[in-house]
This record gives C-alpha cells, structure tokens and sequence, in this order.
C-alpha cells in the first residue's frame, strides 16, 4: 500500500504541475498541446544537469535546487517558440505545439546520443555511475513512505498558482486576455505580453514536471519513448478539472492512481491474481480519462478565447 | 472664442482598399451632448476608435483643451479623461460586475487586488449616479441594460469625463433607453461632455445639443439639433431623401396560412423551456410581427416554426397541413420562405458564388439541374436575373464570392431569393439587422409589397420602429409566452416596452 501512495503522489504532482502549466497558457488564450514536448526537454535538461553538477562535484542540496530551476528554464526556453508562433504570428495554435511535441522527442534523442556517445538514447543518472548528485538525492523518507520534492513544488504551485490567479492584478488580467481580450485590450491590458507570459509559465511548469516524471522514479530514462502520453494526460488532467487549482489538484490524484497501478500491479495480490497483461494497465489512465471526458466534458466551460490568435486591428 | 474639450483635426484614417475617414472634424464643446450621426460603416466607430487610441490615423491632430495630444492606446485615452462605452460590450463574462469594473485600473494592497476599497468605490458611484448594479453578479447571469451600466460605471470609476457612447441604445427597450437619456443629461448637468453615436434620428432629438454627420467617411458638417428637422439631418447622413416611415394600404387578411398551437421549443442552454405553449395565426395579407426583447424565445419559435429545431409539443400548420416534423426541404416546398436572423449561419453558404447561393433551395429542380448535374447555364441566367431585378451590388455578379460582399447586399441577396421562390409565407427575422437606412427602406418595401400580393408575411424585429411601421398585428412575447396582441395604430412604443420587459401582461383568454 505504501507503494501505492507513492506512486500515486509521485504521478499526482507530475500530473498537477504540468496541469497548473496548461492553464496558465490557456487562461491566457493559449492552447498548449506542446506539454508533451516541453515535459521532454525538461526533463532532458534536468538530467544533463544532474550529470553534469554530478561529475563538478557541487553540494547536493544547491545540485537539486539549480537541475529543477534548469529544467523549469529548459521548458520555458522551449515553451518561447509556441508563444511566438502562437502570440506573434499568430499562427494555429495546435499545428504549432503538434510540431513542438514531434520535434522535442527527436531532439532528445539526438541529444542524448550524442551525450552518450553512441547510438543508446538512454542516458543514466542512477546511484551507481553517479557517485554525489543522483536520482536518489530527489526523494525522502518518512516513516515508510518514500516522497520526492517534486510533491513539495507541486503543493507550492498550486497555492501560489491559486493565490496569482485569483488574488493578484496579474491573475485577473490573465484571465481576461483568455475570455475576452478585446475587453483587455480596450482598458489598457497589453494582451500579448499576459499572453506570452501565460506560455512562458506553462513552460516553467511544463519543464519541472518533465523531470518530476523522470527523475525520482527511475534511475536511467530512454529518451525514445519521450514522457510516454504523461502531457497528455495533464490536459484531460487540465480540463476536468475545469482550468481551476482546486479542481486541477482533485483530478491530478484522481487519474494519477491509475497511472500508479501501471508501476505496482504486481505487488497488490488481487490484480496480481487477474494475470492481465501490463498494458492493460498502461492503458486505463488514458481509458479513465477518456470516459470521463466522454461524461463531464458538456459542462466543461473553456476560457471562451483560448485558441483564438488576438489581433489588435480586427473588430 | 469657443471652450473645446476635444478637437478632431481632419483626421484621415485608411484601411486596406477604403478611406473610413476622409479629413474628418470633430469639436466637442465642453459640457454638451454631441451626437455623431451616420449610416453603418460611414466611419463613425473608426473615428470613435481613434479618439480612444485604438487606431492611429494617417492625418489629423487631436487637441485636448486646446492642446493637442498622442493618442496611442487606450491607457492614454484614459489619462485624458476619455472614457468610451463600446457598441459591442467589452465585458469579461465569467468575471463579476466588481472585477469588469476595476480592470486594468486595480487598486492594490501590496500584491493583492483591494477589491473592498473598489466595492466602495464603485458601490458611491453606483448611488451618486442612480446606476444600479450588483457588484457580485457575474455578467453573463445579468441583463443587458445593467450590462450597459457596468460600461458607464467603468469609464465612472477612471474618473472619466469626456464620455464616448457608441449605439448606446440598440440593445435597449424603450424605458431603459429613457432611462439612459435620464442618465446622459445629468452627466451634462454635472458638467461632463458625451459623444453619442447613433443613426437613430429621434434620439438625437431627443438628447443631442449639436450633432455631426459623416457620409461615407467624409465630415458632412455640424448642425444645431433644435434649429434642424429629422428630414435634414436624414438627408445629411444619406444624401438623398429617405422615406423614414413606410406607407401602406389597410390590410384585407384573408385565409389562415400558418397557424400554431401550443407550440413549446425547449431551451438550448438551460433546463427552462425557451418558448412556453406560444399560439399564432398569419393570414393572408397581413403582417403580423412578433416583438420582444432579445432572447426572450423568439429565435426558438422560429426555428420550431421552419424546421430547424424540434419542438417538444404542439403543432404547426401550413396552409392546412401539419408540417410539425416535416423536413425543411418539404416546409420550402410548400411555400415557407425564410430570411433567417442570423445570415451567415443559416442564410448563405459564404464560400459559394452568388449564384449557387441564389438556387440553394431549388437546385434539385428539374430546371436547374438534369440527371444530377447542374446546369450550370441555367443558374448563371438565373441569378443574373434575381441580381438585376432585386438591385444586388457585388464585385463580380453572379460569380462574387457571398463572403466577400457587404451585408446590405447579403441580406439583398437572401431576400431576392426567397420571395422570387413565391412563397405561401414569409418568415423574416430581423431582416433589418445592421442595415443602413437606405437598405432598410428598400427591404421595408419588399416585405409590404409581398403582404399586398396576399402573401402572409410573420416578421420577428427587435427595433420598435420597424414593428410599428410594418405590422398590421403586434405579439409580445416575454419569456417564451405571448404575452400581449397590440394593433399598432391604437397603441403605442411605451405601451409595448412594458410588455416586453415583462411589467404587464394580457390574460391569455384577452
């Protein structure tokens, strides 16, 4: 059982910074289906850095803060192109982060060969090749129960992301550039900039959940197979959770026990018992979501300009 | 010397392909009420548009109390003191009136919004001004008149004191827009300026010291309100004399043409029925129109009434047949014509040439088409005909894209082709909508001469003006129910606004 919570904690915080990530973007008229991708080179990043603070020897504690501050900037750096193809060009939104999604798991894997020097796009970051910064130092003990600070950045993203959105002059000015930016703009809102800054933090939080769904778990990632669907799901995540923290949170956990039970299976008896192949498993946070879409998606209330590229001459 | 609060210096402002304004002036006289008279895309709102800095013009110098200014966003418009209440509301729906009101002009305590300090804020003006709002409600649950009111307390709360109203009062019943008229004149009392954009003449008459016109982009002069007629201000704006009210002859009703009963549409967006048990009769030879605020079930009627939605009960019939859940194709045949509400969704196929738009309902007929195929002649001829006779003006005749045509000759086009069809009854909604006076007089036109040809004629209209001018009977209907029958030579505008805000109502059996 305590495997369970920890995956499930493990997933749900993944889940839920990548979600937050999604609705600053779309709270502020962006469609970010570019998640997928922005997680990669996240993650990416994170992992490159944790070699390379590994390898010059820095304290652990300064080593984990600065590979999830360089995963966060990798995944803005990256979330700059949707942004300036969605906010300058004003191009289509979903071509534009389909082709962020195809290109970030090609780039990864160049990356990482090259890394590697050979033809393996899996790079490593376990406690064997890596003597002081590890995938081990990412996680803590209490009791039992084994946790990663990623659970403490999502807790903090979604109080802050609570706190910005409805407290804050910037949250409200947020909101109305994604419901109707006609009405920003006319009482002074510069619509690009909340637009641009919208994206950027969907790349911050995009970037730090690529890692947080890399790091902790294992200790060696294949670059090939990217984040595996997990951006995806942080947008159903996203969406049933009605572009809001509170709900986000709620539907984090709600979807990241399914993706839990894919890990751990074979350790709870019962399932075990079943004898369904894995992918089954693999399967049902994607099924889950999909019903679940299928039965809460009439009432779902989208930002109602999300998509739509502003253009300041039109009437 | 006069005492100008804005001065608008031959402005010139160009869009791709037209000049919407062309060496336009504009002097407001400190603490008057200046309306700025003009048909549609006559450039009024272009120029409205540059004075609050969303558009730069190519010429022209703005002054503000004899200096002149940078215009160059809406955030120096406001610094001026300029505030402006858009044509189209600029609200944020899920937002509530308090958030709309203090956006973009936030009171902050540290990083937090003081949403208490702009409560009281807006909570004094709201009193001082007899605006009455609730500050928690959000906007999509509240009425478009208070919606209005969010607008004026917007520009209030910025301490605005140039304020630029853009139609105020085409969403507006009649008491509202009285009240409004109420609310303009003491903003004058206290000593604000107000420019009031309109193309309706007795509002002007009403409310206006000086007034504009513009025609076509072109500055046509400036004129006292209380030395000029309607008529020459009318001329002014269009260039020609306008018959402002249609004429006609009694009306000789003959045979019920459409006849409903108990009809009840269920609403589309929320659990209520849209229209509750509504019954009608059109005969031949009359124009019966159905009046009532936006929204108030009207649209849902219609669409049960030509197909394009079901109705959950009752019944319609046609020329003695049930078409109830008849296909529209069948409905068409039987002689229903349909100038729809809303044009581009259900009047045209915007990417077809004029002319396939001209056969939409008829190419299946053995004239238009043989063996499955169109004959492509035929049609050409067809809708060379429809354009000659009906006056349409487009780029490239039969084979203008419908797209890019303006909406007068849209709506032209959509009326050529449903009375060419010689329907049993005419079903037009709105058909006036967004129309300059010179096309309404000539749809007006069209509608009459089709009742004199005994043709019954349902019109739906949300102008108390067109109900008036046309019908030969009035139904209100307030939310989803008729409400009230009215002949309009023995009633009048205000009566009918109260029923239509639903402050009265006739027994169902009267």
């Amino acid at each position: 059982m305590w495997l369970l919570l920890k995956y499930t904690l493990l997933y749900a915080s993944v889940l839920a910074l990548v979600a937050l990530g999604g609705m600053f973007s779309e709270r502020s008229g962006i469609i970010n289906i570019a998640l997928e991708g922005i997680m990669v080179i996240g993650g990416l990043m994170g992992v490159v850095a944790i070699n390379l603070f590994n390898a010059a020897g820095i304290p652990v504690v300064l080593g984990v803060i600065l590979t999830i501050l360089i995963s966060g900037a990798a995944g803005m750096l990256y979330s700059s192109l949707l942004a300036f193809s969605a906010v300058n060009l004003k191009a289509d939104q979903t071509i534009g982060g389909t082709a962020l999604n195809l290109l970030a798991t090609a780039l990864a894997v160049v990356i990482a060969k090259r890394i590697n020097g050979s033809d393996s796009p899996k790079i490593s970051y376990n406690s064997t090749t890596n003597k002081v910064l590890s995938n081990l130092n990412f996680s803590f003990q209490i009791g039992p129960l084994t946790l990663n600070w990623f659970i403490v950045v999502a807790l903090a993203a979604l109080v802050a992301a609570w706190f910005i959105l409805y407290r804050t002059r910037f949250g409200m000015r947020l909101m109305a550039c994604g419901e109707h930016p006609q009405a920003a703009d006319s009482v002074g809102i510069n619509v690009y900039k909340m637009r641009w800054c919208g994206v950027l933090i969907s790349g911050l939080l995009g970037g730090i959940g690529g890692m947080a769904y890399i790091v902790p778990a294992v200790g060696d990632w294949n670059f090939e197979i990217g984040v595996a669907g997990m951006g995806f799901l942080a947008l159903a995540v996203m969406i049933f959770g009605q572009w809001k923290p509170a709900g986000i949170a709620a539907a984090a956990l709600f979807f990241a026990v399914f993706r839990a039970m894919a890990n751990i299976f074979d350790s709870i008896g019962f399932l075990n018992a079943l004898n369904w192949p894995k992918e089954i498993y693999n399967m049902m946070p994607f099924l889950a979501s999909m019903v679940v879409l299928a039965f809460t998606s009439k009432k779902s209330r989208a930002p109602k300009a999300e998509g739509v590229p502003y253009d300041k001459g039109s009437r | 010397m006069e005492d100008y609060v804005i001065e608008m210096l031959h402005i010139t402002k160009e869009f791709p392909g037209i000049r919407a304004n062309d060496d336009v002036t504009l002097q407001l006289k400190r603490g008057e009420i200046h309306a700025l008279l003009g048909e549609n895309s006559a450039g009024k709102s272009t120029l409205m548009s540059v004075l609050f800095g969303l558009y730069q013009p190519e010429q022209g110098i703005i002054k503000k109390d004899g200096q002149e200014v940078k215009i160059s966003n809406p955030n120096d418009a406001t610094a001026l003191h300029i505030g402006m209440v858009h044509q189209h509301f600029k609200l944020v729906e899920c937002f509530t009136v308090l958030d709309n009101i203090i956006l973009g002009a936030e009171p902050m305590k540290g990083v937090v919004v003081d949403r208490a300090a702009a409560r009281k804020k807006v909570m004094e003006l709201s009193q001082r001004y007899g605006l009455k709002v609730d500050p928690d409600a959000r906007v999509e649950d509240i009425s478009v008149g208070m919606q209005q009111r969010v607008e004026i307390l917007k520009m209030l709360y910025r301490d605005n004191d140039i304020l630029i109203f853009d139609e105020p009062t085409a969403v507006l019943t009649p008491q509202e827009i009285d009240e409004l008229m109420d609310i303009m004149r003491g903003f004058k009392a206290e000593g604000k300026s107000i420019l009031f954009i309109t193309h309706k003449l007795a509002e002007i008459k009403a409310v206006a010291d000086r007034c504009s016109v513009l025609r076509k982009g072109k500055y046509m002069g400036t004129v006292d309100v209380a030395n000029t007629s309607v008529e020459e201000m009318s001329r002014l704006m269009v260039g020609r004399d306008v018959q402002l009210v249609s004429t006609k002859d009694e009306s000789h009703p003959g045979d019920v043409v459409l006849q409903v009963d108990n009809l009840t549409v269920p609403s589309k967006v929320s659990k209520k029925d849209a229209v509750k048990h509504a019954s009608l009769q059109v005969r031949a030879g009359e124009i019966v129109c159905l009046a009532g605020i936006e929204g108030n079930g009207q649209t849902e009627f219609i669409h049960a009434v030509t197909g394009l939605d079901k109705p959950s009960s009752g019944t319609v019939t046609l020329c003695g047949r049930d078409i109830t859940h008849a296909p529209i194709r069948r409905r068409s045949k039987l002689g229903m014509s349909h100038i729809p509400e809303d044009r581009h969704k259900h009047g045209l196929v915007l990417d077809y040439p004029l002319e396939y738009n001209m056969v939409l309902q008829r190419y299946w007929e053995k004239g238009f088409q043989q063996g499955g195929f169109l004959k492509k002649r035929v049609i050409r001829e067809y809708s060379d005909r429809l354009i000659e006779q009906y006056d349409v003006r487009s780029g490239q005749g039969s084979t203008t894209i419908a797209r890019s045509m303006s909406g007068g000759n849209q709506q032209k086009a959509i009326v050529a082709r449903e009375i060419d069809k010689d329907p049993q009854l005419l079903i037009a909604v709105q058909p006036t909508r967004g129309l300059d006076v010179g096309a309404i007089e000539y749809i007006h036109k069209q509608i009459i001469a089709q009742r004199d040809a005994k043709k019954a004629v349902l019109l739906v209209s949300l102008e108390l003006d067109e109900v008036m001018n046309l019908s030969d009977r009035i139904l209100v209907m307030y939310e989803g129910e008729i409400v009230g029958e009215f002949d309009p030579k023995t009633t009048d505008v205000q009566t009918l606004g109260l029923y239509m805000a639903g402050a009265k109502r006739m027994d169902k059996e009267g």
